[in-house]
């Protein structure tokens, strides 16, 4: 479970206050207009940002000062999620260990998670070389070796087109669910989020509300959310 | 975070190398404290020739950048690149070229003979000023030439359309940009000049044209009067320390041909007149570029048959002070770049502040005592070559680490990528060209470089830069063209192969 507990997030006038949980397992989207704090909410979970108070905690055990690779948590961002200059076997391989020691059996990991996202033959290759859809397959990839319980995806796949994006949503889907994790994930996009299925967090307003289900929020719209959709 | 434990390393011996031996100095300084009148004068001197040479040079560049902003032509872009090269070019060789073009029995000397003018002299205030043209005229081509791209082209487009005249164009596009670019620029030359040694040592001297660095190493050199170096030392850390930290910040250049690549259409300036005097300004400025350089090659050519031995032992020396003070100086400005602290940059900049006599000053002041400071050349060259270079080195740095951390530090961060890690396949893999590009430059500089070297060698002891002066000095031109010519090709190959090194496969 993710505890968000009296959570205050300043940033020279902006502030967002949270205070809520996430249910284990649950797929959450994160929803609301542009500016109003999702990607600072996430970076808040993920450690890149920290609150100015209240505290984050991962399954009880306050997370709030660990540095962002020891919360169990693995990220895909809007881009950069590989390193250009190595190869995506590589690419993967940190996932597993941050010095690319890796034995013969994880070596063996990799290229089966690579195989599963769809990226069989293609671990030697550098991401420069790769589709836009291919690399967020890589970075799935990764997320399936590290299988950290808690995924955060912030807009990943907003650079992709409808079909591609919808297929790329049901492989995060099914990742998540071969690890069992909870997933996090910002759109701008309310279509993605009920694709998605699960839970919605709105954030406006200085709010980032408690989950509840995707269909409840979108098909009765507080008056805030009605401005941002736009119907 | 523990990034910025080497930094604080680096930081500690920077600053320990510069401020120790200044420390040295100040000391020795307070013993003789009575500034004679020769100081004066080579104050005097000192500010004359900076300032002439940095009017000059921009003035002189101003219509050649003009010019190179709008005019596209065959060989352009190897021009351009060919402004570049001064700053890595060996001091002594571009004087031995220009010996070659304005000297006694040079080209311009032999053509006025011809006509049955009197011969014109390259010694004196006239010689020093014509050299520190000769190095900083495309410099501030450069950073000239770089303001008149800053200019938007629609501008020239909206210009076109509302049909202004050239004058007009000039008062409202250009006269702008120059008031912004200008003052900088002349800044940096002033001070570069202002530190000015080879030059001064090779066609200054005399009562009448010697800069205060010179002063410093004639003090050593024929007084051993080391109380009246350490207070010129003092005169030139105020002199030249203070300017170059005021030019450093206004500009500097950061890379070799990047981004000048452009030609902006002008159709105010495509009448016959305008033209013509776009191709004679950029006609003079190559001509005045290119000639000693064909000059340097031709008589080294020749040189080469007469180079003695010492020349390839001193040779062998400088490319091992070279190499070590490349890597002093790359993994100095590394670890004070990964701080990206706006006090890793000052401590680097002491390096341009700090004139290498007055490091060199002080070091032989504090080693003096205890061992033959002769014995130390070798490393103290190096080190103080490496302090001299990392100004640059940090310059050519600074801004890829920072693109990188913003690009990949989150990333980073989630995979725990840190320490030698982070290093081994985040740093060292982005920074791979810029790597290259300072560690060539600081190669180069270290190669080139006739400074601190004159205070510490013994005669049995020289770099190829020093065994070049002791052969010109002798009056072996021959022998000196031919380790010119040695010198040139090993100083623009160490560019050349760190340079490419860094390039190589180089992904997205």
């Amino acid at each position: 479970m993710l505890t968000l507990e009296n959570v205050v997030i300043r940033q020279d006038d902006f502030e967002l206050r949270a205070d809520f949980e996430v249910p284990r397992g649950a797929r959450v989207s994160v929803i609301g207009p542009s500016g109003a704090g999702k990607t600072t909410l996430l970076n808040v979970i993920a450690g890149f940002f920290e609150p100015s108070a209240g505290r984050v905690l991962w399954e009880g055990r306050d997370i709030t000062r660990k540095p962002p690779g020891e919360r169990g948590i693995s990220l895909l961002f809007q881009d950069n999620n590989l390193f250009p200059h190595l190869t995506v076997a590589q690419n993967v391989g940190l996932g597993i260990d941050p010095g690319l020691r890796l034995t013969p059996a994880q070596k063996a990991q990799v290229e089966a998670a690579l195989e599963r996202v769809g990226l069989a033959g293609m671990g030697g290759r550098k991401p420069g070389r790769l589709s836009g859809g291919q690399q967020g397959r890589a970075g799935l990839a990764r997320i399936l070796v590290q299988g950290k319980p808690l995924i955060l995806l912030d807009e990943p796949f907003a650079a992709l087109g409808p079909a591609l994006r919808a297929e790329m949503l049901a492989l995060v889907e099914d990742v998540a669910s071969e690890i069992g994790a909870t997933l996090l994930m910002v759109s701008h996009d309310p279509g993605d989020a009920r694709r998605l299925g699960g839970l919605a967090i709105l954030v406006a307003e200085g709010r980032a509300e408690p989950p509840v289900p995707v269909a409840d929020l979108l098909d009765h719209p507080s008056p805030v959310l009605r401005d941002y959709l736009g119907d | 975070m523990t990034r910025s434990g080497p930094g604080w390393v680096a930081a500690g011996i920077v600053a320990a190398l510069i401020l120790g031996p200044l420390v040295a100095v100040f000391m020795r300084a307070e013993a003789g404290a009575q500034v004679l009148t020769s100081d004066w004068s080579a104050v005097r001197f000192t500010i004359l020739q900076a300032a002439l040479s940095a009017l000059l040079s921009i003035a002189l560049a101003i219509p050649v950048a003009r010019a190179l902003a709008r005019r596209a032509f065959r060989g352009r872009g190897i021009l351009i690149t060919l402004l570049g090269a001064p700053f890595i070019l060996p001091v002594i060789v571009a004087v031995l070229g220009l010996l070659a073009v304005f000297g006694r029995a040079g080209i311009v000397n032999t053509a006025l003979a011809w006509l049955g003018l009197p011969p014109v002299s390259i010694y004196g205030l006239q010689g020093v000023v014509l050299a520190h043209v000769f190095f900083n005229l495309p410099l501030a081509t450069r950073i000239i030439l770089q303001g008149w791209q800053g200019i938007p082209s629609e501008r020239f487009r909206l210009a076109a359309n509302l049909g202004l005249s050239g004058v007009q164009v000039a008062r409202f596009l250009e006269w702008p940009m120059l008031r912004a670019v200008v003052p900088g620029a002349l800044m940096v030359v002033f001070a570069i000049c202002l530190s000015s040694f080879a030059v001064a040592l090779t066609l200054g001297g005399g009562p009448r044209a010697t800069t205060v660095e010179l002063a410093i190493y004639q003090a050593f050199n024929f007084d051993f009067d080391l109380g009246r170096a350490a207070r010129l030392a003092v005169i030139q850390l105020v002199l030249a320390g203070s300017a170059a930290v005021v030019a450093f910040w206004a500009a500097v250049p950061a890379g070799f041909g990047a981004g000048l690549g452009r030609v902006v259409r002008r159709w105010e300036a495509e009448t016959w007149g305008a033209r013509a005097l776009d191709a004679g300004w950029i006609g003079l400025a190559a001509g005045f570029l290119i000639v000693p350089l064909a000059m340097i090659f031709l008589n080294g050519v020749s040189g080469l048959t007469q180079v003695p031995g010492a020349v390839w032992r001193a040779a062998g020396v400088s490319v091992t002070i070279a190499l070590i003070s490349t890597a002093l100086c790359v993994a100095l400005a590394l670890s004070l770049a990964m701080v990206r602290r706006g006090w890793a940059e000052v401590v680097a900049l002491m390096g341009i502040a700090v004139s290498p006599l007055v490091i060199g000053t002080g070091l032989f002041v504090i080693v003096n005592p205890w061992m033959d400071p002769a014995r130390l050349a070798m490393p103290v060259t190096a080190l103080v070559n490496a302090l001299m270079a990392l100004p640059f080195a940090m310059r050519v740095l600074a801004p890829d680490v920072a693109r990188t951390e913003a690009d990949f530090g989150r990333l980073a961060d989630a995979l725990s990528l840190r320490g030698w890690a982070r290093l081994r396949w985040l740093i060292l893999p982005r920074l791979r060209p810029a790597l290259g590009f300072s560690a060539g430059l600081a190669g180069a500089l270290s190669m080139g470089d006739l400074g601190v070297v004159a205070l510490f060698a013994d005669p049995d002891f020289a770099t190829l830069p020093l065994q070049m002066y002791r052969l010109m000095g002798a009056y072996r031109m021959e022998a000196a063209a031919g380790a010119g010519l040695i010198l040139l090709a090993l100083s623009l190959g160490v560019f050349w192969i760190f340079d490419r090194g860094g390039r190589g496969d180089v992904d997205a």
